[in-house]
């Protein structure tokens, strides 16, 4: 892994826990996806979560912010704490928590409405803006974290299904910035995406971090090493190994993990 | 011989000739078959359409042509004894034909590429047949009557003494009110109905709803006609009619309205369910991982994105309530009227087709002829909505494709 350029900036020391995360188990149906994860995830850092195909990678990150519970079958157990509140207690509302918890998806998917629209969704229905002032700004300060800004300025009105899989993407990211959410689980957001659009996402993920937690599934280990302070590697169900990115890259403790990431098992 | 035996034997005739024509082909081969140009069966093939094909074509063409030739026995027993011969013929031709080196599958791959285009064609002319005839009596009756009291008389008073009126305005403003009466009612309905199944129902519900509601597009529209006569008429006029002093007649635009309406309802709620399913689930999970409701997601989100189909659902529902006969006749009655109360007795289009053409006819009094220019009509008002249906259908299918 000699290509691969090494995250610059290592892991605050005294970066908080977002995410505690025990003994967290899921059952699609009778068949158990993810076998007893404990995980802290922490604030302001970006988390990379690496594997093989079908070991749990999005089932967990499904679990951050409840979109589990929009599939019928699946069963979670365990406890997820977000800054000490169990997410999965009665008492919390899932949409509310998916306000706090932002998402994007591995396949873009704007909404069939103007550019604008889409990215003022999130905020006009959470009623973050009093005018309309206030919505043009936060929707140009989204789109500019985006990197989508200047292609898109002057045809905001244009719907968002027109632009390109790179474009439609960022205006995804837009979207769930928005909201100003406090975590982003992004589910392979660059696989739709080609080398200059990646490197445009994974410098935004990078400005991201002084905000935010972000999470980031992967199955580039260059783009783990590159954007990531954290990673976590899962292998049918189980999380094997979870660490400092550079310590997983260069110095991985469990013999699973050094052959995935030495392009042996996956 | 009669018909029915004549063709009974040519295609007895065809199944011998398959077997003779496999068969040669077989032999000539000396038992291998990738010596053939084909596979074996499309030598069979081969002979069996050139035995059936050209007979039974002309049994068709002889059918046809039946009311232009003598009557009798004569002619009939000739045109069978005919075709057998042709039968005959065109086996032996086809079965000569038959060598190793003969292209059998092209052959027989284009005489059924044939016979599809002839169906193809048959199905347009048949259309087109419809039309013209619709527009050269439409034509006779504009000879005889001016067009410009036709589309913009707003009397209907047809009698066959002469000094008739037949202006389609009273017609057409029953059947839109009508329509318009049955949309109101089956919009809405038809729509939750179908947010409900896609969005709300779990599977198992959703298998029993869904066909329960499919079974009210099964009824024949008598049925409904007869609900409307018997039960919604009376009710509508002895509880609301009545004592709201609007009038006191059973058959109203109300009465035909609401009972078309429930007519539609599947039409509405099952069109609009696929189209709301056809929204890619991905859409929904942005939504709510936005942090917006189920709710929110389906107002703002799922409904939009499904809008154009829905639109698309609904013209092809006006169509069909534009075209509806039967629930006006026994729901609405037969007075040419314009007027704004619904609970008045009005009628429509359909109707008045079917009245002028029932008795006595005579084909060239503009009274009968006037069928004609309502059908075209309205024939001309579907297929504008069919058509600007369609083009939104499609239209909103390219959008995920
Ligand atoms: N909706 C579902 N219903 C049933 N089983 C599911 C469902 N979603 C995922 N699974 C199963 O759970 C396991 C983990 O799936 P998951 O999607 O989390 O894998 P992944 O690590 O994200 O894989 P990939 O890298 O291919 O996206 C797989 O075996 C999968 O078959
Ligand atoms: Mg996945």
């Amino acid at each position: 892994m000699d290509d691969v350029r090494l995250a610059e900036r290592g892991v605050d020391a005294d970066a908080k826990v977002k995410f505690e995360c025990r003994g967290v188990q899921v059952h699609y149906g009778e068949k158990q996806a993810l076998k007893d994860v404990d995980a802290d995830i922490l604030d302001r850092t970006v988390t990379a979560f690496i594997g093989p195909s079908g070991c749990g990678k999005s089932t967990f990150l499904r679990c951050l912010n409840r979109m589990n519970d929009t599939v019928a079958s699946a069963r979670v157990d365990g406890r997820i704490l977000l800054e000490g509140e169990d997410i999965y207690d009665a008492r919390v509302d899932p949409v509310q928590l998916r306000a706090r918890v932002g998402m994007v998806f591995q396949k873009p998917n704007p909404f069939p409405k103007s550019i604008y629209d889409n990215v003022a969704y999130g905020p006009k229905i959470h009623g973050m803006a009093r005018n309309k002032a206030e919505l043009d700004e936060i929707v140009e300060r989204a789109l500019r974290g985006a990197a989508l800004w200047n292609e898109v300025k002057d045809r905001l009105g244009e719907t968002g299904t027109g632009l390109s899989g790179g474009q439609q993407q960022r205006l995804c990211i837009a979207r769930a910035v928005a909201t100003a959410p406090e975590v982003l689980l992004m589910d392979e957001p660059c696989s739709a995406l080609d080398p200059i659009a990646t490197a445009q996402v994974e410098e935004l993920i990078d400005d991201l971090r002084e905000s935010y937690s972000v999470v980031i599934v992967t199955h580039s280990m260059q783009q783990a090493a590159r954007v990531s302070q954290r990673t976590a590697f899962f292998h049918l169900g189980n999380l094997v190994e979870y660490g400092d990115t550079e310590q997983i890259f260069t110095n991985p403790q469990d013999p699973r993990t050094e052959s995935y990431i030495s392009g042996k098992i996956g | 011989m009669s018909p029915f035996w004549t063709i009974v034997a040519i295609l007895a005739l065809a199944a011998l000739g398959y077997g003779l024509g496999r068969r040669r082909a077989m032999s000539l081969a000396q038992g291998n078959p990738r010596r053939l140009h084909s596979r074996p069966n499309y030598y069979g093939w081969n002979v069996a359409l050139f035995a059936a094909v050209p007979a039974l074509l002309l049994l068709v063409l002889w059918a046809l042509a039946l009311p232009l030739l003598p009557h009798g026995a004569a002619s009939s027993r000739a045109a069978g004894i005919l075709a057998i011969i042709i039968a005959v013929a065109g086996l032996a031709v086809a079965v000569r034909r038959t060598t190793p080196e003969f292209r059998a599958r092209n052959a027989v791959e284009q005489m059924i590429r044939g016979l599809l285009i002839l169906c193809s064609l048959i199905a347009i002319a048949t259309t087109v047949g419809i039309v013209l005839s619709l527009v050269f009596e439409s034509l006779h009756f504009f000879r005889l009557y001016p067009w410009q009291d036709f589309f913009f008389g707003t009397e209907w008073t047809p009698r066959f003494g002469g000094g008739s009126r037949l202006g389609i305005l009273p017609l057409l403003w029953g059947t839109l009110y009508i329509s318009f009466i049955a949309l109101l009612v089956a919009v809405p309905v038809g729509l939750y109905a179908a947010i409900y199944m896609s969005e709300y129902a779990t599977p198992r519900v959703r298998s029993l709803v869904k066909p329960a509601i499919e079974v009210l597009a099964g009824i024949p529209t008598i049925v409904y006609g007869l609900f409307a006569l018997v039960t919604v008429g009376p009710l509508l006029r002895d509880w609301i009619a009545q004592p709201l002093g609007l009038g006191n007649s059973g058959s109203s635009v109300m009465t035909a309205g609401l009972v078309m309406g429930m007519m539609l309802i599947p039409f509405v709620s099952s069109l609009s369910d696929d189209i709301i399913n056809a929204v890619p689930q991905t859409m929904r999970d942005g939504s709510l991982a936005l942090g917006s409701t189920h709710s929110e997601t389906i107002r703002q989100v799922v409904i939009p994105a499904a809008l154009p189909g829905i639109v698309g659902a609904i013209l092809l529902a006006a169509s069909r309530a534009i075209g509806e006969t039967m629930i006006v006749v026994m729901g609405a009655g037969a007075m040419a009227t314009i007027s704004g109360n619904p609970f008045e007795a009005m009628t429509t289009i359909t109707v008045k087709i079917v009245s002028q053409l029932t008795g006595d006819n005579d084909f060239s009094s503009p009274e009968t002829l006037v069928a004609f220019a309502l059908g075209l009509t309205l024939f001309v008002i579907t297929l504008g909505l069919n058509i600007f249906a369609l083009y939104i259908v499609r239209k909103y299918r390219e959008q995920y494709e």
